[in-house]
This record gives structure tokens, sequence and C-alpha cells, in this order.
């Protein structure tokens, strides 16, 4: 019996998080099941923590800060048990150092970098950068494995994370210039793209999450 | 690279498709989530259902459909129809949609664009424009009309869309009323006045009778996605057939792995 966490602090769709995750859960040995939370006291018994989010950075940042002891909760299970994360969109976005959206607010600043605005190398590239693109680059991360050639993944984001170390990226997309489509360094991951969106390849991706054991 | 998206529409009322769908294979077509079920596996990039009910217990019913339909497709869903708030907005997000069409509501009040982008973000709105066509001094010039294309609103259609990008728009669905259901094929014209003054994605709606006219939308008229009814929900072509065709015109497409072959 697996337990995951999804965390729910008023932004992003946990719904459909929730059922993408129980739905992967379905080929996984076992069973899992899910909680939507904001309560420090739940990450300290769950199996993994997803952290969706959409929309302003800078308002994602405060809706979590805002939630007492929930970043520090998120941290202990994370970095003290060991227990895998998977950020999506804004909630990966977050892991960065400082975002850029409007103004410079600091992110949590677990993997090192920043988050800017799209700036693709020709102005005739719409921005939002929306829609499906292929996954470039893809490292051997457990969480990526078993793709299939060309995996189609689905974007729909103005903003991206640039890791200052370029071993954190687990994964490329190409618009106009290379973007990280996901990141990972040790029990954390994350993804620009929308895994639950994703149809049979973010099945596979939030699938090969639950079975992941960060070493 | 990016793919062109193809999207089937589905119109809704009172939690019911209507226009009398002949879905092949399908025991009821009149049910949303059935149809979106058949679309997903069809490789779909993305659904989009228009609420037209004009009831309050209507509305209920299409959070339902959205629900249900997020619960077992997990692919993009746009929800528009009936939208005049960011609150509105926020409840067809977390029912499991991930970008909602405002029409009317942008019109009366483009604010209400910006309001929406800054609750949601931008990527999560879609300003749904609906035109009819004229000519001035032989030039084709173009009108918004609201309240599902019967009342004009006197507003120039292509600086509509440059206003309500600036304001926070993140997408533009454009639909010819001229065109509409008539199966004439787009209006390629329209799509490029548009595409020149707009920096974000546009959904070219209205007119699509074979794949054909959906290659030229996004050949000629430069649309970054097609969306289209009728010509899916009768089986006159399915949408690996719309993105084969596309893929012909030089486009590209996502395909479904067995297409491939």
């Amino acid at each position: 019996m697996k337990r995951i966490a999804i965390v729910d602090y008023g932004s992003g769709n946990v719904r459909s998080v929730r059922k993408a995750l129980e739905r992967a859960g379905q080929s996984v040995r076992g069973t899992v099941s899910t909680i939507v939370t904001d309560d420090p006291d739940d990450l300290m018994s769950v199996d993994g923590i997803v952290l969706p989010g959409v929309g302003h950075f800078a308002d994602c940042a405060a809706a979590l800060r805002s939630r007492s002891g929930l970043i520090e909760a998120i941290h202990e299970a994370v970095f003290s048990h060991g227990r895998p994360f998977m950020g999506i969109c804004v909630g990966m976005q977050l892991l960065a150092t400082f975002g850029e959206e409007d103004q410079i607010t600091p992110g949590l600043d677990w993997i090192s970098g920043s988050v800017g605005r799209l700036r693709p190398s020709s102005s005739r590239l719409p921005i939002p950068h929306m829609g499906w693109n292929t996954l470039l680059e893809v490292s051997n991360h457990p969480v990526l494995a078993g793709l299939g050639d060309e995996p189609h993944v689905y974007f729909t984001h103005s903003y991206a994370i640039t890791p200052k170390e370029t071993q954190d990226i687990a994964a490329q997309t190409d618009y106009g210039g290379s973007i990280a489509a996901a990141v990972a360094r040790g029990p954390l991951f994350g993804t620009q793209f929308h895994p639950e969106k994703s149809q049979t390849v973010g099945q596979k991706i939030l699938l090969n999450f639950l079975n992941w054991r960060p070493g | 690279m990016l793919k062109v998206r193809v999207i089937p529409c589905l119109d809704v009322k009172d939690g019911r498709t209507v226009k009398g769908v002949q879905f092949v294979d399908l025991k009821d077509a009149g049910d949303p989530v059935s149809l979106a079920r058949a679309y997903d596996s069809q490789g779909a990039d993305e659904l989009c259902f228009l609420d037209i009910t004009a009831s309050v217990e209507g509305r209920g019913a299409m959070i339902e459909v959205i629900e249900r339909t997020a619960d077992e497709c997990f692919m993009p869903l746009t929800v528009g129809g009936g939208v005049r708030t960011p609150d509105d907005m926020v409840t067809m997000l977390r029912a499991g949609a991930d970008k909602v069409a405002i029409n009317t509501a942008a019109v009366m009040e483009p604010d209400i664009v910006s309001a929406c982008a800054r609750k949601v973000g931008r990527q999560a709105v879609v300003v749904a424009v609906d035109v009819r066509r004229s000519t001035e001094d032989g030039e084709p010039k173009w009108g918004v009309y609201t309240h599902g294309g019967r009342r004009p609103a006197g507003i120039d259609a292509i600086e509509f869309i440059r206003h309500v990008v600036s304001l926070g728009a993140g997408e533009i669905l454009l639909t010819s009323m001229d065109r509409d259901g008539t199966k004439e094929g787009y209006d390629l014209q329209l799509l490029q006045a548009a595409r020149k003054v707009s920096s974000v994605p546009i959904i070219a709606s209205g007119g699509a009778g074979n794949v054909d006219h959906m290659a030229q939308a996004i050949a000629v008229g430069g649309a970054d996605a097609v969306l289209a009814a009728s010509i899916f929900h009768f089986g006159e072509a399915s949408v690996s057939e719309a993105k084969m065709a596309i893929a012909r015109a030089g486009a590209p497409v996502r395909l479904a792995r067995k297409d491939k072959a």
C-alpha cells in the first residue's frame, strides 16, 4: 500500500492530478491511494509528494508560504526521509532559487536556477508555448524510462526554469531554443509539462514516479 | 517541435451533446463523456466543450460533465459558455478544465480578461471571438458578435483581438459565424489578419467541411490549431485523417503510434 500526497495550496488542477495518479496506480503492484492535503502532519506519513501549480509564480509561492509549516514538512519528508517528490508546472518552477514573473520572487532554492520568460529565437512563435511538444535529450532518470521514440507531452506556459547546473536538466524540449522540460536532483523531480494531461506518455511517467525509489 | 493541434468541439446543453451526433460505434452519442472518450482514443490533441445552456441548472450539469471527463480522459480540456467572472473560471478549472473560454463578458467588459489572467494565469484564459464578415472599400472587415453570434457588438474583430491579447488573453478561439455550418472551409483571410496582430496561439473555427480545409487553415491561414464539430461527430473524418492531411501540407502533427506505420 502506497500513499501519495497531492499538496493542495489553492493552486493547480488538483483533481486531474489525483485522478491521473490513481489511474496510473492501477498498474502498480499493491495498491496506491492518494490524499489531497495542505496539512504538514499528513506529509510525514506518505510515500511520495506531488506539488501541482498553475498561474502566477509569485501567487503560488505566496500561497505555499501562507500555510504554516508546509514547506518545512515537504523539506523534511523529501530530504530527511528520501520521499520522492514531483513538481508539476509552477509546482516545479517553485523549486528554483527565484522567479522573474513581473517581480523577483524567492523560490524554494532546492534546485539552483531561475524562472524567466520564454524568449524564442523567432518572434513569430506564439507565447504561451501551448500544445504537444517532443521530449529531447531524455536522461536515464527512472521517472523518464520507457517512453518510446519521440515522446509527446502537453505544455502550456510562458515561463521556464533555467537550472544553474545543466546536470539538473532531465529532459528538454525545443521551442525556438531549448527549454528545460524536466528537472531532477536527488529525490526531487519536476516537469514543466503536464503529465496528468499527456495521455499515455503522461500515464507512463506517473507510473514510473509511483515505482521510483530515489537512491 | 511544437505540433499543430486538432480539437473536436462538443456543444453541450443541459449536460447532453446536441446537433444529433452520429458517432461510429458509440452507444450513447448524446453523452459528452462517451464522446470525449472516443476522441481521446482517436488521438485528439485537446477537447473543447461549449455550454449552450441558458439555465442555472444546466450550468451545474456542465460542471459535472467536465468532472466526469477529466476523471477518465487525461488530456487538455477547454470549456466555454456562460463564463462571466474569474471565480466562474476557477470553478471550471477545479472541475478539471485546463482552459476556459470567455466570449460575451470579454466584449462587454474587456478588463475581465486581465482579472482572469491574474487569477488563473494567462495560459488558462481563452478569448472566444465570434465574427461576421463585411466588405468596406473592397477590403474585408470583420465585426465582433456576442450572445452566440446573434448580437453585433459594433467592434472591429482584429482590433479587439489585439486589445484582448494585450490584456492577457492566452489564446484566441476565432470563429467565423458566416462559415459556421457551411462546410465551405475556414475564412483564411480572417485567420491571416488575426495572425498578424496576435502574439498568442489562434484556434481556427467555423466552416470545416473536409480535412483539406483544416490543412489550409494551418498552412495558409497560419492557425496554431483547428477546431471542428460536425465533421468529426458525423464520422465524415477522423482525427487521425485530419492530422495526416495537415502533415501532407507540411505542418508538424502528433500522430498516434498506429498511424505512423
